[in-house]
């Protein structure tokens, strides 16, 4: 993906600057007032939203890491989401344990499960490894449940509003602001990380492993490496997740969250971070807006209780769309609307550039 | 007794799934998620019809077939062909979202209720008593009688008939088949449509037997396992895999719990990969490996 820009390099010192120019300060300015200043002026609902939002995103980055960024194929999202959601609501329940203990537990167990179903990727690579993580996802649900049943709490584990630095985060205001953290933490991490020699790797193992290898790339160190990082974010997304919903219960972790997240970086555009940040927001709202366009349009109020079956329809048929017609998500058609207006009022494409 | 009838049952029921994920993985080296939303959409049609049209069983079963098999080729020519060239990994991807996406349509026709499309056909799914303490239910037969019937077919066909050759010619070698002037589409459709047959022939029979519901898929996802234990690529190896598989199924049913009976396949499949990854009868080139 690349992106024209008016903005040309002249020392190599600017190559390592996160903002280039003037115009990107000043956005980058505005887009910070308008996350600080957002829930004070936001209603309850668009702030619940937005929480939604940032929950997602930390599991989206994380699959972008593994999928977008080191080419391998993960069908075990959910699985990992739900292990560190078990893992905080067994910790909380068995010895009541804080959040800053739960937190670092479940990123752990996402570690180390990552490593254990990351091995087959040392051999295989493709549709095999899909198959192994799906694997990941039906054991790790088995065992939560079965946790849940054997504990009695058949209908799921509720977990009380962590306390951070004695205070207790249950106001969605709170919940914003730890989210927002946690995301513009990860979102830098990850830039940082993609900048640095364990990034770079991943990019040429995911563009051609034999030539990555040829350039002494240990191929299984990385393959591995990139599985843990991702497990541990996702497990450590799945802990927050399970707090702010404040129960867990394993349907909640289905098939249909893995296809999700799926969707949330085919939409956004495989391969950027911008476009996992569009994907969360399109896939999160989605939807919401279909319940608000039956409103507008007074469709019969039987439809309601089709409401997730439309759902499931609607989804699919995005998914397909953005699959078969524009591959690169989201970032694809803001890149090319960006480049319009950029060479305008020239219309030919700069060679290169798709 | 009862436990070995029950293992024929079902891995009979398991290769009748299983060759419709390797029929498409042999011609294009796409694995089909949406397999299982094939096998329950078979068992929908049979339901409609056998509600609609006729109540007599044979010309049900028979339209519900061709139905079935005009599945696969809408989805092939609607959908897959402008797949071809594509990463396999996008192609993955597309049958993900198609799954979702007949989900959906399944449950917004049928809803989610579990239906029996036995009671409007004239047939009676009675238990027989072949053998002392072992008890087999009438569409327990037909599984595994068309599971026999299936794979005969499929060997006679691939290897004897004209269609059949070029249809393993496509699978081994995309480019010099279409240079020797076969159609690809063709052949890929072709296999497309076959695979939604035999998914939903394993649909409707399990339909008949046990009821239908939109969780019917998930025993479309629980077959993988048993088609890589067999290897990707393999009929024959679909047989030992479907075997090996509902042994480790009955075996955690009777001696652990049957909820865990549901992760027994996966178990499997996570040391065959760890052990085998190519399968017991795939071939080891095919893989890509590291």
């Amino acid at each position: 993906m690349s992106f024209t820009s008016l903005h040309f390099k002249k020392s190599y010192k600017e190559e390592l600057f996160f903002i280039e120019n003037r115009t990107q300060w000043l956005l980058l300015g505005v887009l910070i007032l308008g996350l600080i200043f957002f829930p004070f002026f936001s209603t309850p609902f668009l702030l619940d939203l937005a929480n939604q939002v940032f929950l997602a995103l930390i599991g989206a980055i994380a699959l972008m890491m593994l999928t977008g960024y080191a080419g391998q194929i993960s069908l075990g999202h959910a699985g990992l989401i739900a292990a560190g959601a078990f893992t905080t609501a067994i910790l909380f329940k068995e010895i009541r344990a804080p959040f800053w203990i739960t937190l670092p537990a479940s990123g752990l167990v996402g570690g180390i499960l990552g490593f254990i179903f990351g091995l087959p990727s040392l051999r295989l690579k493709g549709l095999y490894l899909a198959l192994s993580t799906l694997s990941l996802h039906f054991i790790v649900n088995y065992i939560g449940a079965e946790y849940e049943t054997q504990r009695g709490f058949a209908t799921g584990v509720v977990i009380e509003p962590p306390v951070l630095f004695s205070i207790i985060i249950e106001d969605p205001r709170a919940w914003y602001f730890l989210l927002l953290f946690f995301d513009v933490i990860l979102i830098i991490f990850l830039i940082n990380l993609l900048r640095s020699r364990t990034g770079r790797a991943w990019m040429a193992v995911r563009d051609r492993d034999i030539a990555a290898e040829a350039l002494g790339i240990k191929l299984s160190s990385y393959k591995l490496s990139a599985f843990v990082t991702s497990s541990t974010i996702t497990s450590i997304g799945g802990c927050l997740f399970a707090y702010y919903r404040g129960f867990v219960s394993a349907e909640a972790y289905s098939l249909f969250l893995t296809i999700e997240y799926i969707a949330m970086i085919i939409i956004g555009g495989i391969g950027s971070i911008l476009g996992t940040i569009f994907g969360t927001i399109f896939v999160v709202l989605l939807p919401y807006v279909i319940e608000i366009m039956t409103k507008i349009f007074h469709f019969s109020p039987r439809i309601t209780t089709f409401m997730f079956s439309i759902n499931h329809i609607i989804f699919g048929l995005i998914m397909i769309i953005f699959l078969v017609f524009e591959p690169q998500g989201l970032v694809g058609i803001w890149s090319r609307i960006k480049n319009y207006f950029i060479l305008w009022p020239f219309k030919y494409k700069i060679s290169g550039i798709e | 007794m009862q436990n070995i009838a029950n293992l024929i049952v079902l891995s009979s029921l398991y290769s009748l799934i299983g060759c419709g994920y390797v029929f498409i993985y042999r011609s294009s080296r796409i694995l089909n998620l949406a397999h299982g939303e094939f096998m329950a959409l078979g068992g929908y049609f049979l339901f409609t019809i056998s509600i609609n049209l006729f109540s007599a069983p044979v010309p049900s079963f028979i339209l519900s077939f061709i139905f079935s098999t005009l599945l696969g080729f809408v989805v092939y020519y609607i959908l897959m062909r402008y797949m071809a060239g594509e990463s396999i990994f996008a192609a993955v991807l597309v049958t993900i979202a198609l799954g979702i996406l007949l989900r959906g349509i399944i449950t917004l026709t049928w809803t989610s209720q579990l239906w029996y499309p036995l009671k409007y056909l004239d047939i009676q799914n009675i238990s027989h008593q072949i053998i002392k303490g072992a008890v087999i239910s009438t569409f327990g037969i037909v599984k595994i009688g068309s599971a026999i019937f299936i794979y005969l077919a499929i060997f006679l066909c691939l290897k004897f008939t004209k269609w059949g050759q070029r249809m393993r010619a496509v699978g081994e070698k995309p480019l010099l088949a279409s240079q020797r002037g076969i159609e690809l589409h063709k052949y890929y459709a072709l296999s497309w449509g076959i695979s939604a047959f035999t998914g939903g022939l394993a649909g409707m029979i399990q339909a008949c037997d046990s009821g239908l519901d939109p969780g019917m898929s998930v025993v479309g996802l629980k077959t993988f396992p048993v088609v890589l234990v067999g290897g990707l690529d393999s009929f024959i190896g679909v047989i030992p895999g479907a075997f090996t598989v509902a042994l480790a199924e009955i075996i955690t049913i009777n001696y652990i719990s049957p909820q865990a009976s549901d992760v027994a396949p996966f178990f499997v499949l996570l040391l065959m990969l760890l052990i085998r990854p190519w399968g017991l009868f795939g071939v080891k080139e095919e893989l890509e490996r590291v």
